[in-house]
């Protein structure tokens, strides 16, 4: 017996090589997620700022002057629209886009390089771009819109509060659009192709196998990937702040650049942690729908 | 009887293929008629059905259904029905839901297309299933449910490309039973792919040969059993396949079946010395291997003994025989029939 053991090296052991696998990532977990959250939670009950990082309990106090702040419900506001109308648009034109990109036509390999471009961007680098684009004075778009006769004078899209949001939540449904082609991309790719078949035997057309055999079998997926989506635009802050930093007069503030504008850049760390744990619950909303999901997907 | 589908001169040619799936083929099945489609895997049979279908287009040649042209039309305009292998039913939906929708395809009413798609669940025994979704569906069922949403739309021709093959042995000789039943009620010409040539003989009025795009043979199962045009037909046919034994130009086939021991066949024959090597019992059956030599080249050949033949075979040199009228001659090039050339005979 002795002799078997002496033979069986610890990596033999599938208990020990399978926390060894494991540790990286529950440390990975532990020290980026576990330890932030909890942190956040410590902070938003706290008096701590970056110019007294003493920590003193400050029960809700944070939590009322959060809530008193007319911005912090105007940044909700702005996420939910933010989140609502981009997802709308991405998926729409996520599905459309993966339609050509099944397709199959002369110049195919083209197109996908196209598509996939803005994804692939860096966010910086390409906000730059569009910073140039809705310049207020400078403005291509505006130039062409000019020339054309259709505006007067210059729209100064980053300047005024509608167009404002609408140019962030373009820039960021600009981005989003390839990587949600390429996943319902996928999902159509993952249709057999009898079934199309059976369809067009079956007399359907384009738009019914489309409503009828595409969309209900590939459903699943688009709604994983609309969840995921929405998490990205829930918790994003990069367009914002490279485009608008919240501006004007908060008009696109969302509750992610709020919260760091209020915790970093104001310097109230008690205050951003409050706002950033207010992103939590819905996230987690989400995050079972996508659980949802994906159990339906598993017993279709 | 009517023509129901005719294909002429059909070629198909894939891209950047060299070699053509379908070769020139040309064929009609007459109305009502159960048309078998044989052959081995990648012989064009399947593309040959897809095409009639629909689904591809044909380099050359033409399609033609209930006496027109259908060449470039989309397969909802040709009033066909498809059975598919994997069956392609959308998971989901329901039953009813799988039937009904070639009928809402057609823009039926609702009323009408429920009555529809209940006559033909009622026909196929599927009348409890219809809330049911295919993953709850048993191999059968499924396949059933399959053709009732083929059938339902009342089509011209129903096209079923191997549609027995999910199912296991057992099922799958009752399966064959119901669509030969259900067809002869139904009435409809069907054209029915397969690779098993026991289904192809079971359900087919006609089998069509096909190998390498072309057709070998066309004919009644007994036909192509009994008198195969070539050496393909002959050695795809039959279990085991028939025995052929060179002799000078001409190859000279006869059945496992007919080659028995020498005193159990009457009238004139063949008498061949059959070196016996194993014998197998097959259910009934014996399969026989051995050489047979003295004919021909010597050649390795089966014998199949029915369950009556109980005398005893032992390793060694046999006088086994052929009945000469079960003697079938090929030409050693072509592999096509040959002219039967005089054999040595003896009568008892």
């Amino acid at each position: 017996m002795a002799d078997v053991a002496h033979r069986t090296r610890l990596v033999d052991r599938d208990g020990v090589l399978g926390w060894m696998f494991l540790a990286p990532t529950v440390v990975y977990v532990i020290a980026l997620v576990a330890v932030p959250f909890g942190l956040a939670i410590a902070f938003a009950f706290s008096d701590v700022t970056s110019g007294d990082p003493t920590y003193d309990w400050a029960g809700l106090e944070n939590f009322r002057r959060v809530f008193d702040d007319p911005v912090f419900w105007q940044s909700l506001w702005n996420t939910l629209v933010f989140t609502t109308v981009s997802m709308f648009f991405i998926v729409l034109f996520g599905k459309i886009l993966a339609n050509i990109l099944v397709a199959d036509f002369r110049g195919k390999w083209v197109v996908r390089f196209l598509v996939l471009l803005p994804w692939t961007t860096p966010v910086a680098l390409s906000s730059v771009s569009w910073l140039w684009l809705l310049h207020s004075i400078y403005s291509p778009i505006d130039w062409v819109l000019r020339e054309l006769g259709l505006i007067e004078t210059n729209l100064y899209w980053l300047g005024r509060p509608n167009l404002a949001m609408a140019s962030v939540i373009a820039v960021h449904v600009w981005r989003l659009v390839p990587l949600a082609a390429v996943i319902m991309m996928v999902g159509l790719l993952s249709i057999p192709r009898d079934m199309d078949e059976a369809a067009r035997i079956d007399g359907a057309g384009y738009w019914r196998r489309m409503f009828e055999v595409t969309i209900p079998l590939t459903f699943p997926l688009i709604a994983v990937a609309a969840l995921f989506g929405a998490i990205f635009t829930f918790t994003d802050m990069a367009v914002v702040y490279i485009l608008t930093r919240g501006g004007p007069n908060n008009a696109t503030q969302v509750l992610a650049s709020w919260s760091f504008l209020r915790g970093i850049g104001g310097g109230d760390i008690g205050q951003g942690a409050v706002i950033a744990l207010f992103l939590f619950p819905l996230l987690l909303i989400a995050a079972v729908l996508i659980l949802r999901a994906v159990r339906r997907m598993e017993t279709l | 009887m009517a023509v129901a589908v005719e294909v002429r001169g059909l070629r198909k040619k894939y891209d950047g293929g060299h070699v053509h799936a379908l070769d020139g083929i040309d064929l009609a099945t007459a109305e009502g008629e159960y048309l078998v489609l044989l052959g081995p895997s990648g012989c064009g049979k399947t593309t040959l059905l897809r095409t009639i279908a629909g689904l591809e287009q044909p380099t050359e040649g033409e399609v033609v259904i209930g006496g027109s042209i259908v060449n470039g039309l989309p397969p909802r305009a040709r009033r066909v029905a498809m059975v598919f292998q994997s069956y392609a039913l959308y998971p989901h939906k329901t039953v009813l839901g799988n039937i009904v929708f070639p009928l809402k395809a057609e823009g039926l009413d609702r009323t009408a297309r429920e009555k529809q798609a209940r006559w033909a669940a009622d026909l196929l025994g599927l009348g409890e299933l219809l809330d049911r979704r295919p993953r709850q569906l048993s191999g059968g069922e499924r396949q059933r449910v399959a053709l009732a949403r083929a059938m339902v739309r009342d089509p011209q021709v129903f096209l079923l490309d191997e549609p027995l093959s999910n199912l296991d042995a057992k099922l799958r000789a009752s399966a064959r039973d119901e669509l030969k039943r259900f067809q002869r009620r139904v009435g409809t010409t069907t054209i029915y792919v397969t690779h098993d040539q026991a289904e192809a003989m079971g359900l087919g009025d006609r089998i069509v040969v096909i190998d390498r795009g072309r057709v070998r043979q066309v004919g009644h199962p007994v036909e192509v059993y009994d008198d195969p045009a070539d050496t393909f037909v002959a050695r795809f046919i039959g279990s085991p396949p028939m025995n052929l034994v060179r002799r000078s130009s001409t190859l000279v086939g006869f059945r496992p079946e007919h080659l028995l021991p020498a005193h159990d066949v009457a009238g004139e024959k063949v008498v061949l010395p059959f070196a016996v090597d194993r014998v197998e019992h097959l259910s009934g059956d014996r399969h026989v291997y051995g050489t047979i030599s003295g004919f021909g080249e010597d050649t390795r050949v089966i014998s199949r003994l029915p369950a009556t033949l109980t005398e005893p075979i032992a390793e060694g040199v046999h006088d086994f025989a052929v009945d000469v009228r079960r003697l079938r001659f090929f030409d050693e090039g072509t592999g096509r029939r040959a002219d039967p050339m005089p054999v040595t005979t003896t009568h008892g």
